[in-house]
C-alpha cells in the first residue's frame, strides 16, 4: 500500500491533548445541505481548532460493461470537519459535520451508525433538500432535531409552518438557532439530549 | 450477538486486546474501528516501526480518536483502519470502544452529556 510520506511530528497540538482518563467516547452528526451552516456549527461548539477527516467512497458506475465483466468503479473522496467536547475526564464528544453532497454522506456507514442522534440544520432557502435529508435519518432510524438557521433575506415561516411542509411528527423539537454563535448551538445540542433522553424515559426499558 | 460484538462493550477494552491478540494471523477483520473509538498507544514508539505505525504509536501517547488520528496523518479513514488494526494485532495500541448506543441511550450517559454541555 502507497502512503503519502507523512510528517513524523504530527500530532495534537499541545492543548488539543484529552487526559488519559478518557475511557469512551460518542458522537453527534449535523446534517442539511450545502452552505447551510454544519462547518460553522462544529467551529463554533469545538473545544479543538476543527479537524478534517476523510474517507474513499467506491460507487458502480454507470456503464457496467456486461460483456467484459468489468464493472466500472467510481472512487470519490469525501472530506468532513468534525470537532470536539470534552464532557467529563472520562467521557468526550465528537460533531461531525456531513460533507455537501448528500449521496455521499448516507454511503459512508460508519457516520451514523452508533451516533447518539443527528441536528439537521434547515435551510429555509431549500426545503427540499432538508425533506431530503429528514427522510434518510428517518429511513436509518437516527434520532434528530431540526434547527433553523436564519440567512438574512431568506423566507421566515413560523415552526409550526416548517413542522408541516417537513412532516414532523409533534414530538421532534424544531426551533431557531444560529450557527455562529456558541450558546445557541449548545442548546440544539442540549434540545438533542432532551429529546433522546425523553424518548428513553417513555419507553419502558427491555428487561 | 457474536463473541466479537461482545467484546465491544463499552468498559471492556481488554478483552478486544485478548480478541485481536487470540487471532494474530487468522481473523484481522474482527477489529471494528468506529470513527471515536479511542486509540491509546501502549508503548513508546520503536525506531523499528514503518513510519506511519511510529508516527501513530508517538501521537497516541494520550487517548485520540480514529477521526483525529486520520486528520492529523491526512489520511483516509480506511488507510488509518488498516494502520491501526495491524498496531492493535501487535498490542502496540489499545482501543477503547465508543459509549455504546443501543435503540435508546442509556439515561446515566445522556444525563452526563448534559452536565457536560451546561459547562459549555
Ligand atoms: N446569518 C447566518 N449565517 C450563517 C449561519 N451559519 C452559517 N452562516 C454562514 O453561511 C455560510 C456557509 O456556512 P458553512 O458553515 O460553511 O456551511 P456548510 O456548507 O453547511 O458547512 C458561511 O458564510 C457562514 O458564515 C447562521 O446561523 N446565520
Ligand atoms: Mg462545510
Amino acid at each position: 500500500m502507497d502512503y503519502k510520506t507523512s510528517d513524523p511530528h504530527a500530532g495534537p497540538r499541545r492543548e488539543d491533548i484529552l487526559p488519559a482518563t478518557t475511557a469512551a467516547a460518542v458522537k453527534v452528526v449535523v446534517v442539511g445541505g450545502f452552505g447551510v451552516g454544519k462547518t460553522t456549527m462544529v467551529g463554533t461548539v469545538s473545544e479543538i481548532r476543527p479537524l478534517t477527516t476523510e474517507e474513499t467512497m467506491t460507487q458502480a458506475g454507470v456503464g457496467v460493461d456486461d460483456v467484459a465483466g468489468v464493472e466500472q468503479k467510481i472512487e470519490t473522496t469525501v472530506a468532513m470537519d468534525f470537532g470536539r467536547i470534552s464532557i467529563n475526564e472520562q467521557l468526550v464528544l465528537y460533531l461531525f459535520g456531513t460533507p455537501g453532497q448528500e449521496r455521499f454522506w448516507f454511503l459512508w456507514d460508519g457516520l451514523f451508525e452508533g451516533a447518539l442522534g443527528a441536528v439537521v440544520l434547515l435551510d429555509t432557502r431549500r426545503l427540499e433538500v432538508s425533506y431530503e435529508v429528514v427522510g434518510i435519518l428517518e429511513e436509518r432510524g437516527v434520532p434528530f432535531v431540526v434547527a433553523v438557521n436564519a440567512f438574512p433575506g431568506a423566507p421566515v415561516h413560523p415552526v409550526s409552518e416548517l413542522r408541516a411542509a417537513m412532516d414532523l411528527p409533534d414530538c421532534v423539537p424544531i426551533f431557531t438557532c444560529d450557527a455562529r454563535d456558541r450558546a445557541s448551538c449548545r442548546d440544539a445540542l442540549m434540545t438533542l439530549m432532551r429529546y433522546l433522553y425523553d424518548r428513553a424515559h417513555k419507553t419502558p426499558e427491555p428487561q | 450477538m457474536s463473541k466479537a460484538d461482545k467484546a465491544w462493550d463499552p468498559g471492556n477494552p481488554d478483552r478486544l486486546y485478548i480478541v485481536t491478540k487470540g487471532c494474530e494471523d487468522s481473523n484481522k477483520a474482527m477489529v471494528r474501528l468506529d470513527l471515536v473509538t479511542l486509540i491509546v498507544a501502549r508503548t513508546e514508539t520503536d525506531p523499528g516501526l514503518q513510519p506511519e505505525h511510529g508516527t501513530i504509536v508517538r501521537m497516541c501517547d494520550y487517548p485520540l480518536s480514529v477521526a483525529e488520528i486520520s486528520a492529523y496523518l491526512t489520511l483516509p479513514v480506511s488507510t488509518v483502519t488498516v494502520l491501526l488494526t495491524d498496531l492493535l494485532t501487535r498490542g502496540l495500541v489499545e482501543a477503547r470502544p465508543p459509549a455504546r448506543v443501543a435503540a435508546l441511550p442509556d439515561v446515566c450517559l445522556l444525563e452526563a452529556v448534559m452536565h457536560g454541555l451546561q459547562n459549555l
